[in-house]
This record gives structure tokens, sequence and C-alpha cells, in this order.
């Protein structure tokens, strides 16, 4: 749960997890093990027609969320069952109280329902008296804590067996080992007590199937069974999301969930309930049945069309499970109630601005969320437009706003970096793995930015190399044809601080009888201002870019950098759709962006060349690998350099830099930078390259101050040019 | 996909997660293999259930309700059959009850009953619990042993949507996906059997 009134109180917060040993390592050894599992489960399935199937089915349901709610109804109470539609969280929860009330229930049994953490409708039964016990163990255990779960699906994941067995040793009033299998069977001894006195049962529900008014609950231990048969009532308590229309869209979703969740082909029970079934506790042997439905916003969230899709939730946790931030600081500081990247946006929804606004801040942009969301959701996207919403109902923080008024003025901005270069230049020095480097921090950086070295800001700048005779050089002899017509994009950090890189990348086009073109109005790609949630000025640069370079002029766009690719590509058409006289130009513009190693492996085909044979391993940047689905042409370059590649553990793991979150969040960047190092060096390789210069930056920063054995820190195109 | 090689699916995937499958020619092989399950498992594996670990005194109590000799419970079984059952488990000194679960939440030995249908691709058996007999048999038994005809099996949940469908939509229903036995790995991640329902889940395949 978020508590933090500052930035700064939140942080504290998150040192404490980073600290917190038992933790990293269970969250560590899940992040790996989880990998395989799911894709085991997944082998023989056609993954991306699935999501596309059920992201279309749910963006039907969430459209006809009301019609499916008055289906449901009338089919539900024509068999029976009771329904209810709660406005807030607080109606919901005393709904639930009235039925209790209604029908002399004083004791209730549980099963695991993440709408019902939502409402904390516990707390509310029990200041109304009533005795609630979850069922579900990890909820149990959470819930004789007095704690929220740090997981959707592993509610204790952050406890150890010692733990829970000294708290069970309260339970119990008897010694407990810390046998997880033994701390399992008491666990089911004490719960089985509980049922046979419960006068009512509480599950929640993945589906709400409105042409039958069926209820499926997908469970693994069975508690959901238990508890909807043995209590005189049960109240089904659901978000109005989980509406379905038929039993195949359930069935379809019932194949993605538990093979996303835990890599488990199906869960151990999936239960559809219909209407109230036989019940020995009844006087007319009748169970009493209602299904209550939650609103809490997710009305107004299907009327939203930026926001919509996040209804399609089939809340399985894995964008928790793959979020390097998650895998660093654990649930109780990477969500409200819900976790993990959906917990950061619902948060803002169902909880509000100021338990999201931190949050919100703290996600590095790694996609790896969207790659993993059986539904298809745009994560990483909505979080940062969720930022942007918090700035601009609060007011947007000085250095944003600096920031943007800043780039948007082009000549501004490279003059700026222009002057930094001479005011740089009494603490410059050259590095040991590669690069010049600023040997002092000026004191406008805080201390915490100490774990990397920063890169100085080269002496001439690529734009000005360029038309210093670079264009020549590489650029076919006039009177040739040209076979296709290339712009180049630079990029900030490749135009100001790696020119170099750039020039080895531009060299290594030559001779292929393509027109290279570098237009020079050519400014930020604006990732930067999206990822501080200055939306605004993040539309003005790409404006800007759009106009320096019209697409329907050349064959390709080549960045060398992943992310401007993936911006390029993504979001520009999203964050120009507005403008309909732009917006097909955006969409033109993003179709000619092409990456460094796919245009030179894929579309110019480069010829292998023998080469110094080094062992060279790779780091694949977030937006290359997951933004851009471009996994094989950069290791094919590697090989076609004349190296050998040698794969690293994790490749595909962030390295931490995520632009100025490594600003903002200094430890969590350190932490996975560390790790990153680490696995670079085991790997035995003598460099490393990656497609990205910001990965650059950080893995050469890292490794510069890294004690113990170095490796060399190359862009690709350095290999080649 | 021919009948063969749904039902290698289906072993390979229930066995995925330790159900047991076993081929049988006839019910009266799998009377015979249910009763020889509940003799030859420990008198009461209340020890791996929980009797035997050190639970609080009003859980402790629950126990006690659990009569002494080993019982199957047989919710589905009828008439001869039923008479059939009972004479060979009451010669080898077994109760079989087919009613009153809720007086037995402690826990019986073993469930007996047969399956609606098998789904290959996930090795699940599916159960028509509506009547509530079967559904907290299949719940507080520490065996399950189902019987389930090849004839019924399918290679995908969607292949018996229809048949599904058409249940629900004569309410009440209350249908069960059951795959393998109850587990949790809700601490520490570690895989743990039995923590509600079930220890084991043993599938007797009749052929055709
Ligand atoms: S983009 Fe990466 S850091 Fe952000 S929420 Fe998704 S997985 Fe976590
Ligand atoms: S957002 Fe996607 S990945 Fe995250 S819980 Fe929901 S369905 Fe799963």
């Amino acid at each position: 749960m978020q508590t933090a009134q500052t930035l700064e109180q939140y942080k504290a917060e998150l040192r404490d997890s980073l600290d917190n040993e038992f933790l990293r390592k269970t969250l560590d050894t899940f992040a790996v093990a989880y990998r395989t599992g799911r894709e085991n489960a997944f082998k023989g399935i056609d993954l991306p027609a699935l999501i596309a199937e059920i992201a279309a089915a749910k963006d039907d349901s969430v459209a006809r969320l009301d019609e499916l709610y008055a289906e449901f109804k009338k089919n539900a109470e024509a068999i029976g069952i009771h329904v209810h539609l709660a406005k807030t969280a607080l109606e919901a929860n005393e709904i639930i109280a009235r039925i209790a009330e209604e029908n002399h229930c004083k004791t209730i049994v549980k099963s695991k329902s993440m709408t019902a953490e939502e409402t904390l409708l516990n707390h509310h039964l029990e200041d109304k008296g009533l005795h609630v016990t979850e069922t579900d163990l990890g909820e149990w255990i959470i819930q004789l804590r007095h704690e929220g779960p740090s997981h959707m699906v592993m509610p204790a994941i952050h406890l150890s067996r010692y733990q829970v067995a000294d708290l069970f040793s309260q339970v119990t009033k008897k010694e407990q080992d810390s046998d997880i299998q033994k701390l399992v069977k008491v666990a089911r001894r004490e719960l089985r007590v509980k049922y046979a006195e419960a006068d009512m049962g509480i599950s929640g529900g993945n589906f709400a199937i409105a042409d039958s008014a069926t209820i499926g609950l997908v469970t693994n231990e069975g508690n959901a069974r238990l508890v909807t048969t043995l209590p005189r009532v049960h109240v089904a308590l659901m978000g109005l999301d989980k509406l379905t229309p038929t039993l195949h869209d359930a069935l379809r979703v019932l194949r993605a969930l538990p093979r996303n969740a835990t890599g488990q082909q199906i869960t151990s029970y999936a239960t559809w309930i219909t209407g109230p079934n036989e019940c020995g506790a009844c006087e007319d042997n009748k169970k009493v049945m209602h299904v209550v439905f939650l609103d809490n916003g997710r009305r107004a969230l299907a009327r939203d069309p930026e926001f919509k899709q996040v209804l399609r939730c089939v809340r399985c946790g894995a964008c928790a499970n793959v979020c390097p931030v998650y895998r660093m600081v654990g649930g109780h500081k990477y969500g409200h109630i819900y976790i993990g990247a959906i917990g950061l946006i619902l948060t803002y929804f169902f909880h509000g601005r100021e338990k999201a606004k931190y949050l919100v801040q703290n996600c590095i942009n790694c996609q790896s969320c969207k790659a993993i969301c059986p539904a298809g959701i745009d994560l990483p996207r909505l979080i940062k437009e969720i930022h942007a919403r918090i700035q601009n109902e609060e007011g947007h923080p000085m250095q944003g706003q600096l920031l943007g008024m800043m780039m948007k003025n082009r000549k501004l901005f490279h003059g700026l970096l222009r002057a930094a270069n001479w005011a740089q230049r009494p603490f410059v020095g050259k590095g040991e793995t590669g690069g010049r480097f600023i040997r002092h921090l000026p004191m406008v950086f805080a201390k915490d930015q100490d774990f990397r070295a920063l890169p100085a800001v080269a002496e001439t700048p690529f734009r000005d190399l360029w038309e210093k005779g670079l264009k020549q050089e590489i650029n076919p002899k006039p009177g040739q044809h040209p076979s296709m017509k290339v712009a180049l994009f630079s990029g900030c950090v490749h135009d100001f601080v790696y020119p170099e890189q750039f020039v080895a990348a531009a060299k290594s086009m030559a001779g292929k009888n393509a027109q290279i073109d570098y237009p020079m109005q050519q400014n930020c790609c604006g990732l930067p201002l999206q990822m501080m949630g200055e939306m605004g000025a993040a539309r003005d640069v790409a404006l800007q870019n759009l106009l320096a370079m019209d697409p329907a002029e050349y064959d390709y766009i080549v960045t060398s950098c992943a992310s401007c690719a993936s911006h390029l590509k993504h979001n520009y058409p999203k964050l120009l759709e507005e403008r309909p006289d732009l917006a097909f130009k955006a969409t033109q513009f993003a179709e000619k962006v092409i990456d460094f190693s796919s245009f030179v492996h894929d579309v110019l085909k480069v010829a292998p060349k023998a080469g110094p044979g080094k062992k060279v391993t790779y780091h694949a940047p977030c937006h290359l690998c997951r933004g851009l689905d471009v996994r094989e042409a950069p290791r094919a370059l590697i090989g076609a350099s004349g190296n050998e590649y040698v794969p690293c553990a994790e490749e595909e793991v962030c390295c931490g830099f995520g632009g100025t979150y490594g600003m903002k969040f200094a430890e969590i960047s350190n932490t996975l930078l560390q790790k990153k190092l680490d696995n670079i060096v085991a790997s035995g390789a003598s460099v490393i390259v990656t497609d990205c210069p910001g990965c650059v930056m950080q893995i050469r920063g890292g490794m510069e101050k890294r004690q113990g054995p170095k490796v060399e820190v190359k862009h690709i195109a350095e290999l080649l040019g | 996909m021919t009948k063969q090689e749904m039902v290698d699916l289906f072993r390979q995937k229930a066995e995925l997660v330790s159900a047991k499958v076993i081929p049988i020619a006839s019910m009266k092989d799998a009377y015979a293999y249910t009763i020889d399950a509940c003799v030859n498992k420990e008198a009461c594996q209340l020890l791996i259930s929980g009797c035997g670990e050190a639970i609080s005194d009003t859980a402790g109590a629950l126990c006690e309700q659990k009569p002494a000799p080993r019982i199957v419970a047989a919710p589905q079984l009828k008439d001869k059959e039923l008479k059939a059952f009972t004479k060979e488990a009451e010669e080898r000194g077994i109760q079989v009850l087919t009613k009153g679960m809720r007086q037995h939440l402690a826990g019986i030995d073993v469930a007996f009953t047969t399956c609606d249908f098998g789904i290959a691709e996930t090795g699940s058996i599916v159960i028509d619990s509506a009547s509530e007999e079967v559904r907290l048999a299949t719940m507080i038994a520490e065996v399950h042993v189902a019987v389930l005809r090849v004839k019924d099996l399918v290679h995908m949940a969607y292949d018996i949507e229809q048949q599904l469908d058409a249940r629900m939509k004569k309410a009440p229903s209350y249908m069960a996906f059951i795959t393998g036995a109850s587990r949790t790995a809700d601490i520490e991640r570690v895989l743990a059997i039995g923590v509600h329902g079930p220890l084991e889940l043993h599938i007797l395949l009749l052929e055709d």
C-alpha cells in the first residue's frame, strides 16, 4: 500500500526493499524461472494470434458493458441469483454487509478476490463485527499479518518460511517447524474448521458469463470450491470488467491465463457455477446466491478512448513477473493494491492520484510488461500517459517544463550542448572502457549519480562532421543512380556525445549505392520529454522532426539509437493522431523508420568480413528486442564483423538506463546496472556491444567505475564501421 | 488427432501434474482398483494431511470426528452397482458412503467418481458437480479416483463447449475442471500438494 507523502519518502521506502536480501533473492529466482515456465507452457500455441483474439473480444465486451450487465442480471434473476451493482467500493462493502445481516451470518470464509482487496472488504466486514477468514493460503497469511498482497497471484511471495512458521506458531499456539510441506498441512487443518463453521462464503470471479449467468473461478488450491459449497450463502464479488458474453470467451482467456500467470497449462481447478446449487446447510437445500458487480470507475474507464484497454486485463500478474523494477522492490512498493504495471495504472483510477503519483514515475519504460501481457495492453505508454495526466492536474515540475522549453527550441538546445563542451573541458579524461568521461561530476549532480561515470560532450558534433566531409565520403559519386534514398536520424546522444559511433554507422552504409542524407533540422526524438510526462513538448518536437524529413522522399529513416527508433515508430503516430493534417505523415514516417542493425543486416546485407576474432557479447536494448522485436540481426552482425558472438545471461533484461529515470531513481538504476555488469563479465567476452547509445552510456559508465575485471563497451556500429 | 494420440497427450499432461493415469477394462476393475487403493493407503494418511501436525486445539477437535474404519465415498453410485461395490468394500473392512459428506469434513480416505469428459490438451477431467455430495467428496477425500471413458476424451476445452453450455443453461449447474491434486506455491514458491483438497488424483481410463 502507498502511504508516502513525498517522492523522497517513496524513495526511502524503495531503499528498504533494495536492502531486503530475502526479497531480492526470491524475486530474482522467480523472474528467471518464470520466463522458462511460461515459454514451455505456450509451446504449440500461436500466442500472438491468441493475444489478438483476447484483445479483440475484450474490447468488444468493454464496449457493451452495460448491455452485458443487463443480460447477466436478467438471466441470473431468472434462475434465482440476486444481482447487485455497486457504484463505489464502499457501496459494494455495504451491500455485502447487508446480505450478511439479512441472512444472519456471523462467520465468513473467503476465497481470493482482488476486487475485495480493492474495496478493502475485510476491514468493512470486521468493523461490522463479522469474522472473516481468507482461505487461499497466501491470502490467509497476509490477512494474519494485516498486510496487503505483494503480488496479484502470489500474495505472500515477500515472506519466508520462517516468517510463516512464526505466524502459524502464534495462531495455533504450538511451536511450528519451518518445513513448508508441514506448514501447508497445518493451514489445511486450521482452515478446514473455518469452512465447517462459516455461514457465508465470499468468492471473487474470473468470469461472469452473461448468456448463462455463470460464474467462472480459477484456483489451484480448490478453496473456492469449499467456499462456494459449505456455507449457506454465497456472494461473488467481481468487477464489471469480468463480464463476458459467452462461455467461449471465457475458455479463450482460460487458455492464456494460467499459462501466463504461473506457466501452468491450466490451474488445478476451474469451476463454473450457474445459479443456486444444492446446499445441505440450507433448509430448502438450496444455496442463497448473490453476485455483486463493482463499478468503481470501470464504466467511466470503458468510455475513455485512451484507457479503456486497461479493462482487458485478466489479472494474470505477469506484468509484475517480468518488470525489472518490481523485481528490485517487490509488490508493496510497486502498486497500492493492484501490483505491477497494471497496478500503477489501476491505482490512479481506483485509488486516486495521491496514491499513484510517485508510483507512475517509477517505470523505466523497458517494455517488458507490454511484451508479456496476454491481453495486449500497451502498459508502458499508459503509465506515461497517467504521469502526464497527473502533471496536467497538479502542475508540471520546473525541471520538466524547462527541459520541454529548451528542447522545443532546437537552436537553443544545440547551442547549450555546444557550450557544455567548452564548460566541461577542464574535467574531461579518457576512460579505460572506451570513450571520454567527465572526471569530476559538477555539483549540479547529486551524489547518488556516482555509480556511473558521465560521458563528456563531444568536441565536434556529428552534424558538423557530416558537413565537413563525411557526407561526400559515404555518398555515391554524382552521376551514379542510387538504388535507395536514406535519411539518417542520429538522436541527441549520437549527435553530441558519441558522434564517432554514428560516423561508424554511416560509414558502414557506404559503397552500397544508397543516397544518404542527414537532414539538419532534426531535433531530439522527444522520448525524454514523454518519459517526464511532458506530452505537449514531446508532440512539438515530433512535429519538428516530421517537417525536417519528409518521409515521402525516403525509402528508409535509419537510426542507430534503439530508443529513438521505437519512439519514432510507435509513439509518433499516437502523438500526432489528433492532427488530421499530419496523422498520415506520422504513420508514413513511422513505417520508414528502421534500426541500424536491421538496416545493415537485412536491407544492405553487408558482406561478412574476416576480423579480429574477438569474443563479443551483446546487450539487447529494451526498445530494440521488445520495442521493435529485433533479435537476430544484431547477433548476426557480430558474426559478420569477424568476431565471435558469446551469449550473456539475461541479455534482454534492462541495463537500468531509462534516460531521466536513472537520475530520479538512481539506486534502482544502479542495482540493475550492477547485475548487468556482472553478467557481462561472466560471459567471458572481451567486448560488449549494444544497439543504443543510451545503453552504451549506462554500461560504459558503470564499467568505468566497476571494481575488478572490465570489458570494453561499444556500439555495434563500431564493430563494422 | 486420433483417439490414441489424444490418450497419449492426456496421459502426458495429467502425469505432468502428478496425476496417475491407469488403463482399465471394465467398471469392475475400477471398483477393485478403488478398494485396493483404499486398503493400501496408510490407514490414516492424515499424518501428511495435517492431523499429525501441531495444529490448534479447535482444529484438532475436527479430527476426532473422523470415525475409525476407512471410508470410500461413492456419491454417484446407485442401486445394483452400489450394492455390488458396497459388498466388495465391506468385505475388505471399508465403509461406503453415498451421502452425508458434511459430517465428514475432517476427511475421508477415497472418493470414487466418474467423469463427464476429459480434456487431453491440459490433462483435465470434467465432472458435473451439481450434487453437493459429489462436490464435497472430491474435495475432502485424500485420494480421488475418477473413471474416465476414453470415448469422453476430447482434445481441447472448446470441443465440449456446446455440451457445457447446454448444462449451464439448465441451471442450477456446477461444473468442475480438475487437473491434478490441490496445490499451492504460496510459501516461497515451493510446490505443496493437498492444501485444501485431495493429495492424489488417480484417473482410470476405461477403454470403449
Ligand atoms: S515498462 Fe518495464 S519498468 Fe515499466 S512497468 Fe513495464 S516492465 Fe516495469
Ligand atoms: S495487465 Fe496484462 S499482464 Fe498485467 S495482469 Fe493484466 S492481463 Fe496480466
